[in-house]
């Protein structure tokens, strides 16, 4: 019994001393500026592998992701900024307060995830009677629904954003938060649960014949997948300390699908996909830098690579979301 | 009311314009088209350069920016699309994006992201006597738009229910590989349907600059997704759906444009910021009702 789980326990000891050790090492390391780069890979790898739920395990295209991460972002910074705060003031100072913090931050990242899982169950709903391009439509509409209404919400910031949210999150709580919700997915994806939405995403009919009842898988995959996406929303906002409804705009959804089709829906290779992405502008900055080019040509870069990629390695890039079958991920 | 009317089909006549190209590309291709925001962008900043560098007329820069957004609709499909053509669709699908941005971002770096003055080459002034009659404000931009606008849309619906190339559109939409079978040169009506597409987007594009005033390298984005929205309400595939889409576009933003509501002293919520948030509100409702769009054929499920 015992030497079954030990590979397992030995895993996670090794996980938790690496991350004991980069908490310790890389501050000192590493200046602010490569430390917030890996804030926002280890958010990304969150962001990205619980969409990869939605989009690679159970097939449903979705291109809203970023109003849910708005959602958790939000609703977390505006409950630390009005009650948070006060809440932890009278223990400044005191040795217990960052452990406090923590648990405090902890509590913050399940009511942001409600918060997000409460949008993932309004989308999911839809879901239900929408297919391929029709409901990426739809989780378009609903994030971009998200962003206006944020923008016109005075009591979180509207236009002006959302600033003074105390920095309780670090990198070595988003690498953890990165860590447990990699190996919550990776479960998922090896349980009925997650060969549920295989099945569902292989063909729904069938599916639905054999007794699976697709109606709750699917919106199950929307409301987990929106919860990962409100903690690292949370995690964001308590490490920016400033957020915008232009944080969360469209081009981050599509930053988010991006890695998950280049990552082909295998969960290593969306991680590797999700640091790719993510550090690929910031070398482009330093390629900046080098030239000494007198205008910004990152962007320009970024999207001719990704053209290319997609010319070059077309077949495998969507190896895992499309098995063997043409418009598996996205049905007609 | 009549006033907000005219607002309503002025602004659904450009996005009709845009929903055309959308419609027509996922009718022979079934790709979300996703730099065609893009295409109206370029279509724009030449009849720009036409109008105010070369000193065209109205008419002739029209035709110029719809010949190069035409050229460079054909250069994107052969370029990016056509190399695609046996992958999955999603492979497309994120090109199309990458396309879209590439276009954005060197937009960006010739032209600078600051908005540049569009020449008003129609005068803005309104029409007097419909003013004394009916006391309604109707510009001469707005009558030359609406009727250049309804010529375009009479003209793209001759050629693709009357010519040959028309209806070889119609037969690679319904089946693209019986068409082939049958004799029709796939690869060919595709790029005529790109041009076509951007072509109708690049004149969009112009009457956007004119009626607006401004033209910038994001422009097209906002009018880009829009307009795709009305296609996806008419149903998409479906020219007269992405018309007839584009009108309820315009006609419920203009309507939400008009309403203030009062939440609280602290929340006051003005239509005119809400716009955008309503438009896909009314899309997700109507797409709940009907999934297929408005006149969209629902597809039937195969087992």
């Amino acid at each position: 019994m015992w030497a079954h789980y030990l590979p397992r326990l030995v895993l996670y000891v090794a996980i938790g001393s690496v991350l004991v050790g980069l908490d310790v090492g890389l501050p000192r390391l590493l200046n602010a500026y490569l430390v917030q780069i890996l804030v926002f890979v280890a958010c990304n790898i969150v962001l990205a592998t619980s969409l990869n739920l939605i989009n690679g395990i159970a097939g449903q295209f979705s291109i809203g992701h970023a109003g849910f991460m708005a959602i958790g972002a939000y609703a977390t910074a505006w409950l630390s900024t009005t009650h948070g705060q006060r809440l932890l003031a009278p223990y400044e100072g005191q040795r217990l307060e960052p452990l406090l913090i923590v648990a405090y931050l902890v509590v913050l990242m399940f009511l942001g995830g409600l918060a997000a899982a409460l949008g993932g169950l309004l989308i999911g709903l839809p879901s239900l009677r929408l297919r391929g391009d029709y409901l990426a439509i739809a989780t378009l509409g609903f994030g971009e629904i998200i962003r206006v209404l944020l923008l016109n919400l005075e009591p979180v910031g509207g236009a002006t954003g959302l600033r003074g949210i105390p920095q309780y999150s670090s990198l070595f709580l988003v690498l953890v938060a990165a860590v447990v919700t990699v190996a919550a997915l990776h479960n998922l994806g090896n349980s009925v649960h997650g060969r549920s939405l295989l099945a569902i995403r292989e063909d729904e009919t069938a599916a639905e014949a054999l007794g699976i009842d697709c109606a709750h898988y699917k919106t199950s995959a929307f409301v987990i997948g929106a919860f990962f996406a409100g903690v690292a929303g949370c995690l964001y906002a308590h490490y920016t300390q400033f957020i915008h409804p232009r944080s969360f705009d469209f081009m981050k959804s599509i930053e988010l699908v991006l890695i998950v089709v280049l990552g082909g829906g295998n969960l290593r290779s969306v991680i590797l996909a999700a640091v790719a992405i993510t550090l690929l502008p910031e070398g482009l900055r330093l390629v900046k830098g080098a030239l000494h080019l007198p205008f910004d040509p990152r962007m320009a870069i970024y999207s001719a690579l990704l053209i290319a990629a997609m010319l070059v390695r077309r077949e495998r890039v969507l190896q895992a979301v499309l098995p063997g079958r043409k418009g598996g991920g996205l049905r007609e | 009311m009549s006033q907000q009317l005219i607002n309503a089909i002025s602004l659904g006549a450009v996005y009709a314009l845009i929903a055309l190209g959308y419609t027509m590309v996922y009718g022979v291709l079934r790709l979300i088209n996703f730099a065609h925001g893009e295409v109206f962008m370029v279509g724009s900043f030449i009849g720009l350069a036409a109008l105010s560098v070369f000193h065209l007329p109205f008419a002739l820069a029209v035709l110029v920016a719809m010949v190069g957004a035409a050229l460079l609709g054909a250069v994107i499909e052969r370029g990016a699309y056509r190399p695609l053509r046996s992958a999955p669709r999603l492979a497309a699908l994120i090109t199309a994006i990458g396309v879209s941005l590439l276009l954005q971002n060197l937009g960006m770096l010739i032209l600078g992201a600051a908005p540049r003055a569009y020449p008003p080459a129609i005068d803005p002034a309104p029409i007097a006597w419909l003013e004394e009659r009916a006391g309604v404000v109707v510009t001469r931009q707005q009558v030359v738009i609406l009727a250049a606008t309804a010529a375009i849309l009479a003209g793209l619906s001759l050629i693709v229910s009357r010519t040959k190339i028309g209806k070889a559109m119609r037969a690679v939409s319904e089946d693209r590989q019986a068409a082939q079978l049958m004799g029709i040169n796939v690869d060919r009506v595709i790029a005529f349907t790109f041009c076509l597409g951007s072509a109708i987007a690049g004149a969009g594009g112009v009457f956007y600059g004119v009626y607006y005033g401004t033209a910038d390298p994001l422009m097209g984005l906002m009018p880009g997704i829009k307009a795709f929205v009305a296609a996806v309400l008419g149903g998409i595939g479906s020219v007269p759906g992405a018309m007839l889409g584009a009108l309820l576009m315009g006609l419920v933003e203009t309507g939400v444009s008009s309403v203030t509501l009062r939440v609280s002293p602290s929340l006051v919520l003005t239509g005119s910021t809400l716009r955008d948030a309503v438009a896909f509100a009314v899309l997700i409702a109507i797409l709940l009702l009907r999934p297929a769009g408005l006149l969209g054929r629902p597809g039937r499920e195969k087992v």
